[in-house]
């Protein structure tokens, strides 16, 4: 009689409470004990790219279009620092940081000897995740807003905004998490995934500057809709086609969120 | 008859084509302490995962408290204390906040939770170094937190992977006197390990087992009588003409080459007679004991 162990039953079921928080403050405790340095780059950053590329580029970009109306670099730079830093911060925490938990630590081994099942283990960390996301976006905007670059109270729905962009990233950072061998593996999704992104999403130059099959291609990375979701906020350009964008973050974290759970239970549960 | 705590019929797990527990059965009743023995690579950690839930069984059925594992692991984990192998301890955080923490999975209150953290540093003798962060601990002291931790939830059964692996003498005792301690109160514990004196010290029945399947299983006095007898004689250097001896009286040994390892039979004289007529240095008699035992069934080979 042989059974691989796939073919086995999980115990625990697939089944998530709200004990996921307990997962989610252990990660805030944790980041309490050095907030400090965690919140020196979010503060720090803007003021280093907006001084280089804001005070360098804009005598020699001059005035960008967008949506009809003509704003200075800084304006158009701004808000992609943000929607850069939502992906960052909750990329980067469930992939090297998760990781190193998972693999260095043994906290997740650790978790799952108590009623806390694999799923909410997961389910904690991409929340946490996100919830970095969200802590990195006050502070920036508080910085960002200090040059004048944020349009209020429409500014304010990028709070909200960053959770739901810091789930879609951390999941898709956790499903990585969940397949790579080593850490240094990580090199990996951050040159062909992270770096094209952070370049190519209409973040330093508009997207019609591209080439349009760029463009088209483009429509499929989220960090486009996140910028453009930020963008419209920051300049208080509310508009229908933000509704597309929210729709295709839903739609990317119904994919990745179970497929990040699931490769981490085959990870784990063996 | 007391309802076992657990309850393993034919447990088997595989990892693909590897079979690391191989048709093992056995019962833990409350009360009691239990060990898994064997050389590494027996199926031991596989064996324990299982009961925890970490590791879902291939087949066979496994009850804890009375219950299915499959279908009822919350309730189970919840009343389970474990102690893994592998140091898990949060290194960033303080002895206290480790305990609290950990607590807060049980779902435990908050200050419910820091009056068993307090209580337990007490029992493990690490309340003057509550606020030392985990990773400034030594081995033993780390070892002895995550015991508190995994006493965190009042457990009914605790389960310890190896709990003295690595430490040095004094701190492997430290360990078995907070046990013995706890068996006292009448916790039941499971507990791997491969340390004979360990597993002869603390276990009131043990199983060993070796390639995933079980050799024996029972109480260690037992055990010892059963497979090696009353004592054993050893002798170093051996001549030729103890072998021949030997041989000629069908007397059961083991010829480990510089060593000749001699099971007492009823004969009184044995000794004597073989002290002074074949060794008159480096022949010593004495009890049998559990590394015996385990050493006959599981053979002396290394296991790398």
């Amino acid at each position: 009689m042989i059974t691989g162990s796939n073919a086995s039953k999980t115990p625990g079921s697939d089944y998530i409470s709200r004990r996921f928080m307990r997962v989610w403050q252990r990660n805030l405790i944790v980041y309490g004990q050095n907030w400090k340095i965690g919140f020196l780059t979010p503060m720090l950053e803007p003021v280093f790219y907006l001084l280089a590329f804001g005070v360098g580029l804009t005598v020699m970009v001059g005035n960008i279009s967008y949506r009809g109306i003509e704003i200075s670099y800084p304006y158009f730079l701004a808000p992609a620092l943000i929607a850069i830093n939502i992906m960052n911060n909750a990329f980067f925490e469930n992939t090297y940081s998760s990781f190193v938990r998972m693999y260095y630590q043994k906290t997740f081994d650790a978790m799952m000897a108590t009623p806390l099942t694999l799923e909410e283990i997961i389910t904690g960390e991409i929340i946490w995740g996100a919830t970095k996301s969200v802590i990195a976006t006050a502070i920036m905007l508080v910085v960002i807003s200090l040059f004048g670059l944020i349009h209020y109270p429409h500014g304010l729905l990028i709070l909200p905004l960053a959770f739901v962009g810091g789930i879609a990233f951390g999941s898709i950072g956790m499903f990585f998490t969940g397949i790579v061998p080593r850490i240094d593996q990580f090199n990996l999704p951050i040159f062909l995934f992270i770096t094209p992104m952070f370049l190519f999403s209409g973040t330093f130059f508009p997207m019609q500057n591209l080439p349009l099959w760029a463009q088209h291609l483009a429509v499929f990375l989220p960090l486009s809709h996140l910028v453009k979701l930020t963008r419209d906020l920051s300049l208080g350009l509310l508009n229908m086609e933000m509704l597309w964008g929210l729709g295709y973050f839903v739609i990317f974290c119904l994919i990745f969120f179970p497929l990040a759970i699931n490769k981490m239970r085959r990870r784990l549960i063996k | 008859m007391m309802e076992p705590i657990i309850e393993a019929l034919h447990l088997r797990k595989a990892f693909g084509n590897l079979v690391a527990v191989d048709d093992v059965s056995f019962e833990v009743f409350p009360g009691e302490c239990f060990g898994i023995l064997g050389p590494n690579g027996a199926g031991k950690t596989s064996t324990i995962r299982m009961l925890y839930g970490f590791s879902p069984i291939t087949d066979g059925s496994l009850k804890i408290f009375g219950l299915h594992i499959s279908q009822n692991m919350r309730t189970s984990k919840a009343r389970i204390g474990v102690c893994q192998q592998d140091n898990s301890l949060d290194p960033d955080l303080t002895v206290l906040q480790n305990l609290e923490i950990f607590g807060s999975y049980f779902n435990i209150p908050r200050k419910a939770g820091h009056e068993r953290a307090l209580s337990l540093l007490r029992f493990m003798a690490l309340d003057h170094r509550k606020d030392t962060k985990a990773i400034e601990l030594s081995g033993g002291m780390m070892r002895r937190l995550v015991l508190a931790r995994a006493l965190i939830n009042h457990p009914d059964l605790l389960i310890l992977d190896e709990p003295t692996t690595g430490l040095d003498p004094q701190s492997r005792h430290q360990v078995w006197e907070k046990l013995e301690e706890l068996r006292a109160e009448g916790l039941t514990i499971l507990l791997t390990t491969h340390y004979m004196e360990e597993a002869s010290r603390l276990c009131d029945r043990l199983l060993i087992m070796d390639q995933g399947r079980i050799l024996v299983q029972g109480k260690p006095p037992d055990l010892i009588r059963q497979y090696i007898g009353r004592g054993i004689i050893e002798v170093r250097a051996p001549v030729p003409a103890l072998r021949m001896y030997l041989k000629s009286q069908d007397l059961h040994y083991e010829d480990v080459g510089h060593r000749l390892i001699i099971y007492l039979n009823d004969d009184d004289n044995l000794y004597h007679e073989i002290s002074n007529k074949y060794c008159k240095e480096g022949c010593v008699m004495r009890m049998a004991t559990l590394e015996d035992v385990f050493l006959k069934l599981t053979g002396r080979e290394l296991r790398e």
